[in-house]
C-alpha cells in the first residue's frame, strides 16, 4: 500500500499512531503527583518534537545516505524561518503560504551553498558548510539588521498589515490555518490526568508524517540507492561513468528544503525568529540528534530529536527545591547528600547528562537508539530459545 | 483492493458520524471557564523565573535566581522581610500574594531567544505560571515579552538595557524596572563634561548588535549636545576577543576619548587591550586620553581587574548605596548567600515585589488589572529613591548612578564607587522620543489571554 513494502508500512503506521496519540503518551503521570514534572505533553514541546523531527529526518537524508556531514544545516532552518515570517508579515497570516515560502527560500539558498560546498567532500565539506552557516548567522545578527531584526529578531507586530488579512486597527495578527488559530487547543480531563490537544501540534504532526513518508520513499528509490553508492565509494562510481555531483546536490537541496520546512513550521507555531537559530550549536544539535537516534535509519533521527528536546525542556527545569521535595522522605543529612550528588546532572547541568548519554550511545550502541531497540527486540524474540549454532549471516558490504 | 460503492444512504451515514466526531471536541473546551490565562485556583500561585543558567550570562543569571528565591521567601513571610519593610506600599503582609502561597518554577534561557521562549512557554502551558520574569539580554527580553503578550500573562523584565524593550518593541503586558541606554547617555554626559571638558573628540567602539546601536546612539546624542565631537564610530563583531586591531587606529584618528559600547566579556577584553596599548598614558590635543564605559556591572569590573580604575560608567544600582531599602536588601541577601547582591539581583528582586504588590493592590491576578495597578504608579524605598512606573511605555523612571572604577578596592566586591546620582528629571524623555521608535511604537492593548 502507498508504494511501501510491509515492513515500511508497519513503521509508518507505528509512527502515525505515536504522533496522533502523543498527547496521551507524553502525559503518563497524574497532574498532582510529583512525577508530573516529567510530563512532556504540552503543546510547545510536542510541536518541537515533531518539527525538530522533520529537521533531523531531512538531515539524515543527506548524512545517512550520502555520508556528507553538513555542519551548517541550521542556516537553512534559519533562512526558512525568516522567509516564513516575512510572508506572514507582508502577505498572509495563513501558515500554508508561509511554510511554502520557508521551503522555497531554504531550497534556493541550499542550491547556492551546495553548489559551492559540494566541490569538496569529507571534513572540507563540513568546514565549508560550517563557514556558510556562521556567515549567515553573523549577517543576520548584525549586518542585515534591517531585514532580520538583528539580535532581537522578527516578530509579528501590531503595525503589520498583511495584504490578505482583515485585522482591525491595532490588532496583532496571529498565525492561523483558514481561521483556525495555531494556539487553539482543547483540554480533556480524565480523573487526575489532563490531556491537551493542540491545533498547531496536529498540523505539524501531519506535515511530519508526510515528510516521513517522503523520506521512506527516497530511501527505497533508485535515487536513494545512488546516494548510498556515493557513500560507499564515490570514486568507483565516477569510474563507472556516473557523475555523482548532481545526485549529491539534489540530496543536499532536498535536505535543505526539509530544514526550511522545519523553519517555516517553527514560525507557524510560534511567530518569532532570532538569529541564534542559525548559530553553529544549532547545527551541531541536529548532528547529535541524528547520531543519537541512529544514522541512516528511518525513525532514528525522530527519536534522537525527541530525546534531545525532552532533555532541554524537562531536565533543565528541575531545580534544587524540586530535588529536595523528592527526597524529603530521607533523613536530613542523607537528603542533602543525595541532592548534592544528583544536582550537577539536572537543571543547568542538563548538557552534562546529555553529553554522558551521547557518549554511552556512541560507545555501546554505534547504531544509535534504534540499534538499542533492535537489540532488545532480538533479545525478547530469542529468549527461551536455545542458542542456535550458525549466528546471523551478514551480507557483504 | 477494496471495492467502494457510494450510495446515498452510505454517504449520509458517514457524514453524520463524521459530523458528530467533529462536534464532540467542543464539549471538552474547558478553557472558557477561566477568566484569564492560568487563573490560580488553589492555595498557591506559580511564578516563572526564566534566567540564563548556561551560556555567556550564566553568572548574572545565577545571581538573578538567588534574588528571586529571596523575594519568594520574603513574600511568603520567611527571612527578615528585606525590602518589604522599607517599601512605600504596605499592601504586602508576608502571607503570599492575595493570601496564596508563592511557588515558582525555573528555566534556562541559554541567552537564546528560541530557548527562552520554549522555556517560558513550558512555564505557561505546563506549570501554569501567571507571571514570567527574567532575561539578561535585550534580545531575549524582547522575544519573551512578545510571547507573554500573546499568551496573556505579565512579563517583568530583568536585566535588559537596550532602548527597544520599552521603546520600539514595547508591549502592554511587559514592564521594565532596569534603566536603558538613553538614560545611561543622559546621565553620563554632564558628568563627563564636568570631568573632561566640553571640547572632547570621541571615538566609539560599538558591539555590532541592537544593544550596541542604541547605546552608541544615546551616548553620541547626549555628548554631542554637550559640545563633544564624534570622530568615528566603529562596529566590532560580538564574538571578537582581541581588540588590538580596533584600538590601534584610535590614536591616529586624533580622538582624545574612547567610548566602549561593549558589555560583558567584550568590554573586559576591549578595555584590557586599550589599557595595554597605553592609551590612558597618552596626551592628545593637549589633554589626557580618557576611556568611558556606558554600562557597568560588577561582574565586568571584576573581569577587567585593575584596568577599570578611574573609568566612568553608569549602573542601575550598587550595593554600597546607603538608603534604607538598599541596606535592608544587602543585609538579607548577604545573610542568605554570604556576599553582596549585583545590580541584576536587585532589579529582579524589585520586579518580583512590584508585581506582587500590584496584584495585591488590584485585588486580582488578571494581567490587565495588574497592568493598570502598575501604570503610573509611584513608589519609594526599593533602593533607587522615588520611582515612577510610567504608564505610557511601562518603563521605570528613577535616579541613575554614575560610577567609576575604585582606585583602592577593599574587597573583590568593592570595585565601583558612586560619583554622582543623576536626578530623574535629567534622564526623563518623551514616550515617543525618536530613540524609542518614535510615534509608531505603541504598547497595544493589554491581553488577559483565554
Amino acid at each position: 500500500m502507498l508504494g511501501l513494502n510491509k515492513k515500511d508500512l508497519q513503521l509508518m503506521l507505528i509512527v502515525t499512531g505515536l504522533t496522533m496519540l502523543a498527547p496521551f503518551i507524553l502525559n503518563p503521570f497524574p497532574e498532582s503527583s510529583g512525577m508530573a514534572q516529567f510530563n512532556a505533553g504540552y503543546p510547545d514541546l510536542m510541536q518541537r518534537f515533531v518539527i525538530f523531527g522533520i529537521f533531523a529526518i531531512g538531515f539524515n537524508l543527506l548524512f545517512g545516505l550520502t555520508g556528507y556531514l553538513s555542519f551548517g544545516h541550521a542556516a537553512f532552518l534559519g533562512v526558512g524561518s525568516y522567509g516564513a515570517i516575512w510572508m506572514m508579515k507582508l502577505v498572509s497570516l495563513n501558515v500554508i503560504p508561509a511554510i511554502f515560502m520557508g521551503v522555497i527560500v531554504a531550497g534556493i539558498f541550499s542550491v547556492a551553498v551546495g553548489y559551492i560546498c559540494l566541490r569538496r567532500s569529507g571534513i572540507y565539506f563540513s568546514i565549508l558548510t560550517l563557514a556558510f552557516a556562521q556567515m549567515s548567522y553573523a549577517l543576520a545578527y548584525s549586518v542585515l539588521t534591517p531585514i532580520t531584526g538583528g539580535e532581537t529578531g522578527l516578530q509579528i507586530k501590531s503595525t503589520d498589515r498583511p495584504i490578505f488579512s482583515s485585522l482591525e486597527e491595532g490588532e496583532t495578527g496571529r498565525a492561523n490555518l483558514f481561521g483556525m488559530d495555531m494556539r487553539q487547543s482543547f483540554e480533556l480531563n480524565i480523573g487526575d490526568w489532563l490531556f491537551t490537544f493542540n491545533a498547531g501540534y496536529y498540523i505539524a504532526a501531519i506535515v511530519m508524517l508526510i515528510a516521513f513518508y517522503v523520506s521512506i520513499r527516497i530511501f527505497r528509490s533508485p535515487f536513494g540507492l545512488m546516494l548510498r553508492a556515493i557513500k560507499s565509494n564515490q570514486t568507483r562510481m565516477s569510474y563507472t561513468g556516473l557523475n555523482p555531483r548532481p545526485h549529491t546536490l539534489a540530496a543536499f537541496v532536498i535536505s535543505g528544503m526539509y530544514a526550511g520546512l522545519a523553519g517555516g513550521l517553527l514560525v507557524a507555531m510560534d511567530t518569532q525568529v532570532g538569529p541564534e537559530r542559525m548559530f553553529w550549536t544549532a547545527s551541531g544539535e541536529v548532528v547529535l540528534m541524528t547520531i543519537l537516534g541512529g544514522v541512516g535509519t528511518l525513525i532514528g533521527p525522530v527519536l534522537g530529536a525527541g530525546v534531545i528536546k525532552y532533555m532541554e525542556n524537562i531536565l533543565s527545569k528541575i531545580n534544587k527545591d524540586v530535588l529536595h521535595e523528592w527526597f524529603a522522605f530521607m533523613p536530613d543529612g542523607l537528603e542533602d547528600f543525595i541532592v548534592f550528588l544528583v544536582y550537577p546532572f539536572i537543571g543547568k547541568g542538563w548538557h552534562l547528562t546529555l553529553g554522558i548519554l551521547f557518549m554511552l550511545v556512541v560507545i555501546f550502541l554505534p547504531g544509535g537508539l534504534v540499534e538499542g531497540g533492535q537489540r532488545i527486540g532480538k533479545w525478547i524474540k530469542n529468549r527461551g530459545k536455545a542458542k542456535d549454532t550458525g549466528g546471523s549471516t551478514e551480507p557483504a558490504e | 483492493m477494496s471495492k467502494s460503492n457510494f450510495t446515498r444512504r452510505g454517504l449520509l451515514k458517514t457524514s453524520a458520524v463524521a459530523g458528530a466526531g467533529l462536534a464532540l471536541p467542543t464539549i471538552f473546551t474547558a478553557q472558557s471557564a477561566h477568566a484569564f490565562t492560568n487563573e490560580p485556583t488553589g492555595g498557591t500561585v506559580t511564578l516563572g523565573f526564566n534566567v540564563p543558567q548556561t551560556g555567556p550570562y550564566a553568572d548574572e543569571g545565577a545571581d538573578e535566581l538567588r534574588a528571586y528565591q529571596l523575594a519568594v521567601e520574603h513574600l511568603n513571610g520567611g527571612g527578615d522581610g528585606g525590602m518589604l519593610n522599607t517599601f512605600s506600599s504596605k499592601a504586602l503582609d508576608g502571607t503570599g500574594i492575595l493570601g496564596k502561597k508563592v511557588e515558582y518554577v525555573t528555566g534556562d534561557t541559554q541567552t537564546k531567544s528560541d530557548a527562552a521562549r520554549a522555556s517560558a512557554k513550558s512555564m505557561i502551558e505546563k506549570d501554569g505560571a501567571i507571571m514570567i520574569t527574567g532575561g539578561s539580554s535585550s534580545g531575549v527580553a524582547v522575544a519573551v515579552q512578545a510571547l507573554c503578550q500573546e499568551a496573556g500573562v505579565i512579563f517583568m523584565a530583568g536585566l535588559t538595557h537596550s532602548n527597544d524593550t520599552t521603546g520600539k518593541d514595547k508591549k502592554a503586558n511587559g514592564f521594565r524596572h532596569f534603566f536603558n541606554s538613553y538614560m545611561s547617555g543622559a546621565a553620563l554626559a554632564p558628568v563627563l563634561a564636568n570631568a573632561y571638558g566640553n571640547d572632547r573628540k570621541a571615538y566609539h567602539l560599538t558591539a555590532d548588535y541592537n544593544w550596541g546601536y542604541t547605546t552608541e546612539e544615546a551616548v553620541r546624542a547626549s555628548t554631542e549636545a554637550m559640545g563633544w565631537e564624534t570622530v568615528a564610530a566603529v562596529k566590532t563583531p560580538l564574538t571578537q576577543t582581541d581588540f588590538s586591531s580596533y584600538i590601534a587606529p584610535v590614536l591616529q584618528s586624533g580622538a582624545d576619548t574612547l567610548v566602549l559600547n561593549h558589555y560583558g566579556g567584550n568590554m573586559v577584553n576591549s578595555l584590557t587591550n586599550a589599557v595595554q596599548f597605553g592609551l590612558r598614558d597618552k596626551q592628545v590635543n593637549g589633554k589626557d586620553f580618557q576611556i568611558v564605559v556606558p554600562l557597568y556591572s560588577r561582574l565586568m569590573a571584576k573581569g577587567a581587574g585593575a584596568n577599570v580604575k578611574g573609568i566612568f560608567g553608569s549602573t542601575n544600582w550598587h550595593w554600597s548605596l546607603q538608603d534604607e531599602g538598599s541596606k535592608a536588601f544587602v543585609k538579607s541577601f548577604g545573610t542568605k548567600y554570604g556576599f553582596p547582591p549585583s545590580q541584576a539581583a536587585h532589579t529582579t528582586y524589585v520586579q518580583t515585589l512590584l508585581y506582587a504588590d500590584a496584584v495585591q493592590r488590584a485585588g486580582s491576578f488578571a494581567p490587565c488589572a495588574v497592568a493598570e495597578a502598575l501604570e503610573d504608579y509611584e513608589f519609594d524605598g526599593l533602593g533607587n529613591g522615588k520611582t515612577l512606573y510610567r504608564g505610557a511605555d511601562h518603563q521605570c523612571f528613577k535616579d541613575v548612578l554614575v560610577v567609576k572604577g575604585k582606585e583602592n578596592p577593599t574587597s573583590e566586591f568593592d570595585l565601583l564607587e558612586i560619583v554622582e546620582v543623576t536626578p530623574v528629571e535629567q534622564v526623563t524623555y518623551a514616550p515617543d522620543h525618536p530613540q524609542m521608535g518614535g510615534p509608531e511604537a505603541t504598547l497595544g492593548a493589554c491581553n488577559n489571554g483565554a
